[in-house]
């Protein structure tokens, strides 16, 4: 029994010995967002490079962070936001980007870049990918019927009872992230939005209480189809979802116009990084992989077709006009001052904020 | 891996070149049990120890390694502390080649009694998975009565046609449900084309919702059952309660009824138990006061990163379920003791 039981681990072995043998020179493991790239660019990477490109996704960082935490996930690229990328830098997820082989982070935006080291002091291991906004998201025509002078560029949309209250008959979703809508509401109040003091937190709780009752769903993805087809007429939603949301319904031809507005009272500016595993089975070809998505062309591509804002500064002439030009996407300068960028939470204020978004959603 | 081919070719081959016959079969049936034994026999004395032995073994070696290993890790995990680290938790003991040091953290268990958060969820998951258990018990009886009475030729067609949904993915028939209760969906167009209301009923993201996802999703783990018990029932018996004279209403509440509560409370603890746990449901169909401790649970798994609490409530969310679980084996040890 010993013996065909030793030979067959044998076998297995070998065979997972010379798969990987076969395999190590050319490929690449890429874990990103749901829709967030033109699936040319790897086809277009796999032609040039010859390395090939297993392409897996998720739609939350919370799930990214959890495997990443597990240990052995086998990716050789992944893509987390800043917060999250802050954390999980602490937690010795990541390994040092060799700046050596990575030649095209000359396009990359410094005043980006700067924004980025809040979370990767020294852009040691993280370059960005694309970065966004948090805002709001709406029906233009149901909106405009049941306020004809609806503030759909402030915050009130949202944070004000009165005016929120109008709209809850025709559906409201909010992002289920706390850490982007406790930040949110602090600022509204005008209290610093990225305090992590539970008193200071605690000052959130009323403002999204008073709306809690218009709100019919907190969700971070169905917003995009439920705006689309007209289910629902407002949302918090992440700037790209909202504008893939008006796209979609215009491709619809469903006589749904949707909508996305920064809030002038400022919000949040997220980052999405490219970072490599420690682990990472691949991280030369990880590499070669991230300096290609640095291109300027390839970067602008990608732009084109996700509508976000990407961090290569050397790739916005070649961004479509009409994207460049939409300030939902690049907003202008003075825009951009008014945005605030987020700190992760330690353990205590984290557990607080859970905890007021459980009973929140809860309605209790 | 020769020795475990023959019966099984044997067996088709068999049953390839015997007419169809009742008697036959079931002959054939047991030629085929025994050859597996034999097979497991020959294993056994290889070790020496007898086939019998190795067959019961069997379950207990699936148990111990898909059910009681991991179960252990749980339990070790919450007793540990949240690490921001690879794995995040720490270890519960360490070696330094002369101390054995044991940190044994009782906080998680502790903050659990401190919250009631999480005695809210578990209260309010067990009201959901009982009050859906009891639905499905409404729905799925007088199905699973017809079935059983139908004619014999029809039965196999018709447990076919119970078990056929499980075919689609059940994510994406609990996804379907969305579009047929969602305010401008299916069943709010065919009411208001029925002139039954003239406002769209809200479903979507509501306990209701909750509720029809579940009593949809699990009615066949109540049919089942139910169906197994009340096909083998003794229709005799029936007949003498009609010669009697009892009425055969009253002979289905004073016969049929007390026969099947082994297949009653079977159907129930088959939707009560994996319903208290239900994530995929509430999540989808439920609103944002949907509170279960599936939910919750995520919420603690992946925005708190606390494994170690999560676990906790894990470990004690299966001591609740272990209660109409050792329920449900004794009055099984029951009913055999009474066959």
């Amino acid at each position: 029994m010993a013996n065909p039981a030793g030979s067959l681990v044998a076998a297995v072995g070998l065979l997972a010995l010379t798969s990987s043998i076969a395999l190590a020179e050319g490929v690449v493991h890429v874990y990103n967002w749901s829709d967030y790239i033109d699936e040319e660019i790897l086809s277009d990477f796999e032609q040039e490079t010859g390395i090939k490109v297993v392409y897996d996704v998720f739609d939350s960082n919370d799930i990214l962070e959890t495997k990443l935490l597990t240990g052995g996930t086998g990716y050789d690229v992944v893509v987390p936001t800043g917060t999250f990328l802050n954390r999980q830098i602490q937690a010795g997820v990541f390994q040092p980007l060799d700046k050596s082989k990575l030649p095209n982070i000359a396009n990359m935006d410094p005043a980006i870049m700067k924004r980025v080291a809040i979370h990767d002091p020294d852009n040691k291991y993280a370059v960005n990918y694309m970065w966004g906004t948090t805002g709001i998201g709406y029906n233009v025509d149901k909106i405009k019927e049941r306020m004809p002078d609806a503030p759909v560029d402030s915050w009130r949309m949202i944070f004000d009872p009165e005016v929120v209250s109008k709209f809850a008959d025709c559906g409201i979703q909010i992002l289920d992230a706390a850490d982007e809508l406790i930040p949110a509401a602090l600022n509204y109040i005008g209290e610093n939005p990225d305090s992590h003091d539970p008193d200071v937190i605690a000052k959130a709780e009323p403002v999204l209480k008073a709306i809690r009752p218009y709100i019919s769903k907190f969700h971070s993805s169905e917003y995009i189809s439920a705006l689309a087809n007209g289910d629902i007429c407002l949302a918090v939603g992440w700037s790209g979802d909202v504008l893939q949301a008006r796209d979609r319904a215009a491709e619809a031809g469903n006589n749904v116009s949707v909508e996305y507005t920064i809030p002038k009272e400022g919000t949040l500016m997220w980052f999405d990084n490219l970072a490599i595993p420690a682990d990472a089975p691949h991280p030369d070809n990880a590499l070669a992989f991230i300096n290609y998505l640095m291109r300027p062309e390839v970067i602008a591509k990608a732009t084109n077709y996700v509508y976000y804002a990407n961090g290569n500064k050397a790739s916005k002439s070649l961004v479509d006009p009409e994207v460049t030009g939409d300030p939902a996407i690049y907003p202008s300068d003075e825009v951009v001052d008014r945005l605030y960028v987020t700190t992760p939470y330690d353990r205590k204020s984290q557990r607080i904020v859970t905890r007021l978004w459980t009973n929140l959603k809860a309605n209790q | 891996m020769n020795t475990g081919k023959r019966p099984v070719a044997a067996y088709v081959d068999r049953q390839a070149s015997t007419p169809p016959g009742g008697r036959l079969e079931s002959v054939h049936r047991a030629m085929m049990a025994y050859r597996v034994y034999r097979w497991f026999a020959l294993i056994g004395d290889k070790f020496g120890i007898s086939g019998q032995t190795l067959v019961i073994a069997i379950p207990f070696i699936w148990l111990l390694l898909f059910f009681l290993a991991p179960f252990l890790i749980v339990l070790k995990i919450s007793f540990a502390e949240p690490l921001t680290a690879i794995p995040p938790y720490s270890q519960l003991w360490q070696w330094d080649g002369e101390t054995l040091a044991i940190h044994l953290n009782l906080y998680n268990y502790i903050f659990l009694g401190e919250d009631d958060l999480y005695w809210r969820a578990y209260l309010s998951s067990i009201r959901i998975a009982g009050i859906s258990a009891l639905l499905t018990l409404l729905v799925g009886y007088p199905l699973a009565y017809a079935m059983a009475r139908a004619p014999a030729s029809w039965r196999p067609t018709l447990v076919m046609l119970v078990i056929l949904p499980f075919w689609t993915s059940f994510l994406i028939r609990v996804y379907a449900w969305i579009g047929i209760l969602k305010p401008e969906g299916l069943l709010n167009l065919l009411l208001s084309w029925l002139g039954l209301i003239d406002q769209p009923l809200t479903i979507l993201n509501t306990n209701t919702a909750v509720y029809i996802g579940i009593v949809y999703s699990y009615l066949p783990f109540m049919v089942l059952p139910l169906y197994a018990n009340l096909e083998k029932m003794d229709l005799s018996l029936l007949e003498a309660a009609a010669d009697l004279g009892c009425r055969p209403i009253k002979a289905f509440w004073l016969v049929t009824v007390p026969l099947s509560v082994p297949g009653i409370i079977g159907g129930l603890l088959l939707v009560f138990i994996p319903a208290v746990g239900e994530f995929v449901i509430p999540d989808l169909l439920g609103g944002s006061e949907t509170l279960m401790i599936g939910k919750t649970l995520w919420s603690e798994f992946f925005n708190n990163r606390d494994w170690p609490l999560s676990s906790a409530v894990t470990v004690i969310l299966l001591g609740i379920l272990l209660v109409p679980i050792v329920y449900f084996q004794r009055q099984q040890a029951k009913a055999a003791e009474r066959a």
